[in-house]
């Protein structure tokens, strides 16, 4: 290896790494937090059969399941403005994100849900709690250490998906990453580098997420 | 009367589960329901505190008449603080230990102060024996553990009735004794019960009333003495007769 790309290897890691803590992380973060919100929301909204709600929700989920990411995207960022909505590039980003990411994880608390036993429910309204507290208390504790491995997965697939936020500007470790390619020619090593940097943030969210399905595992098994 | 349901119906899409069945129970009485499997037995319990809601039937608690069909939710609610249940597979809280299961009641739904309410659960968990295991879960504690603890549960609310679905079916023998232990202690003491079981042994000996259910109906209904003595219905000798032979 020349000493010439060892150099370009070593200048670059910066030069990426810093738009993934800057960019990356705080696109994951955000959009993963909001993502959450809306998927609790929908989750809820379908356990408790809320009739008005639950067709509303399935359409959501249907259609963003069955579209890319990549079309998500563009349709927001590159399409609204044909209707006269405009948006930033990161608030864009964040938008699409969320809003994929929530029908997901939707999904898979929906499912965490109605695996606790309908026994739990019952016992809570034998002495005396209402349905509220029921969920706040006991079922959502529950289906919280169920869905946590899943959703530990869907936030390590996140972290890889924002590299396309930079079809729409986003200023992320990937077109990072794009711009020294442009300037060095030496794609093979630093798409390898780049790789390497999404691995690293994958490898400490995959040992968190052991740390905390540890942590929730301190009522043993069911 | 303290409690009584009168003409309940209950019907499961086309099968009538329940086909007007009347029921009482006496302050400090221990009723004990019997019956095949599909009598509709615990149906009738879980209609007394809907977790299923009854098609017609009306109860008379504590003076108060309820329509069983048409209850509010507050009506529903004021039973239930008055009533605790125990159920046939304990349902204690998975996420709660055992102290917890018995306090969530009293501070999460009554709202009490939580050094109270830890004293009444201390106390509550010593009655059935399992005092020691207070900071367990139900996954570290056997059957007969959990549905102590479950007990604990029942009492802690300071309930005026406690209703048992099936309280041992789920339990090997071994286990069965010590939970009936704690149940003829709580009679002793004087505790409303009104019991679905399979136990003749805690029927004959511990319950001042027992009904025989069958097909959706109270077939008959008298002290333990005359159910098991002299039962007016063939059909009930022929019920006591062939678990007799079983056990």
């Amino acid at each position: 290896m020349s000493e010439r790309l060892i150099n370009i290897i070593i200048d670059s890691f910066w030069k990426i790494l810093l738009p993934g803590l800057k960019m990356t992380v705080p696109l994951t973060v955000i959009s993963f937090a909001i993502a959450m919100v809306i998927a609790v929301l929908c989750a809820l909204a379908q356990f408790a059969d809320i009739k008005p709600l639950k067709p509303v929700i399935r359409f959501y989920i249907w259609v963003i399941r069955g579209t890319p990411l990549l079309v998500q995207l563009y349709v927001l960022f590159y399409g609204l403005p044909n209707i006269g909505i405009t948006l930033d590039p990161f608030p864009s980003a964040v938008i699409v994100f969320a809003i994929n990411e929530g029908a997901y994880a939707s999904e898979t608390i929906r499912a965490a849900l109605e695996s606790v036993p309908s026994g739990q429910i019952e016992a809570g309204y034998c002495v005396g709690m209402s349905y509220f507290q029921i969920m706040r208390r006991i079922v959502l504790p529950q289906a919280f250490r169920t869905a946590f491995p899943t959703l530990g997965n869907e936030l390590i697939s996140m972290v890889k998906d924002t590299s396309l936020a930079a079809n729409i500007t986003v200023m992320e470790m990937f077109m990072a990453t794009q711009r020294i390619v442009a300037r060095t020619y030496e794609p093979l090593a630093l798409y390898i580098e780049v790789g390497v940097i999404y691995l690293i943030f994958s490898t400490v969210l995959t040992r968190l997420q052991r740390y905390g399905e540890k942590r929730l595992a301190f009522y043993g098994r069911r | 009367m303290m409690l009584e349901v009168n003409h309940v119906r209950k019907s499961f899409d086309s099968a009538e589960v329940l086909k007007d069945v009347s029921i009482s129970v006496e302050k400090g009485e221990v009723v004990s329901i019997l019956g095949p499997s599909g009598s509709g037995k615990t149906t009738l319990l879980r209609c007394m505190n809907f977790l299923e809601r009854a098609d017609s039937g009306e109860m008379i608690f504590d003076g108060r008449r309820i329509d069983l069909a048409a209850a509010s939710d507050r009506e529903i609610a004021a039973i239930r603080k008055k009533t605790a249940f125990v159920f046939q597979n304990y349902n204690l809280f998975l996420n709660k230990n055992a102290l917890q299961n018995v306090t969530e009641g009293l501070v999460i739904a009554r709202k009490m102060d939580r050094a109270k309410a830890d004293e009444i659960g201390r106390q509550a968990l010593a009655k059935v024996g399992m005092l020691d295991w207070k900071d367990s879960y139900p996954s570290q504690l056997s059957g007969g553990q959990q549905q102590r603890v479950a007990i604990a549960r029942a009492i802690a609310v300071d309930p005026e009735i406690i209703y048992f679905d099936e309280p041992t079916s789920a339990l090997d023998p071994e286990l069965t004794g010590e939970v009936l232990d704690v149940m003829r202690t709580l009679a002793d003491d004087g505790m409303t019960m009104l019991v679905v079981t399979h136990e003749m042994g805690f029927a004959r000996n511990v319950s001042s009333k027992v009904c025989f259910m069958e097909g959706g109906v109270v077939v008959e209904s008298g002290t333990p003495e005359k159910i098991f003595g002299d039962p007016e219905k063939d059909r009930t000798r022929e019920f006591l007769g062939i678990l007799e032979k079983e056990q």
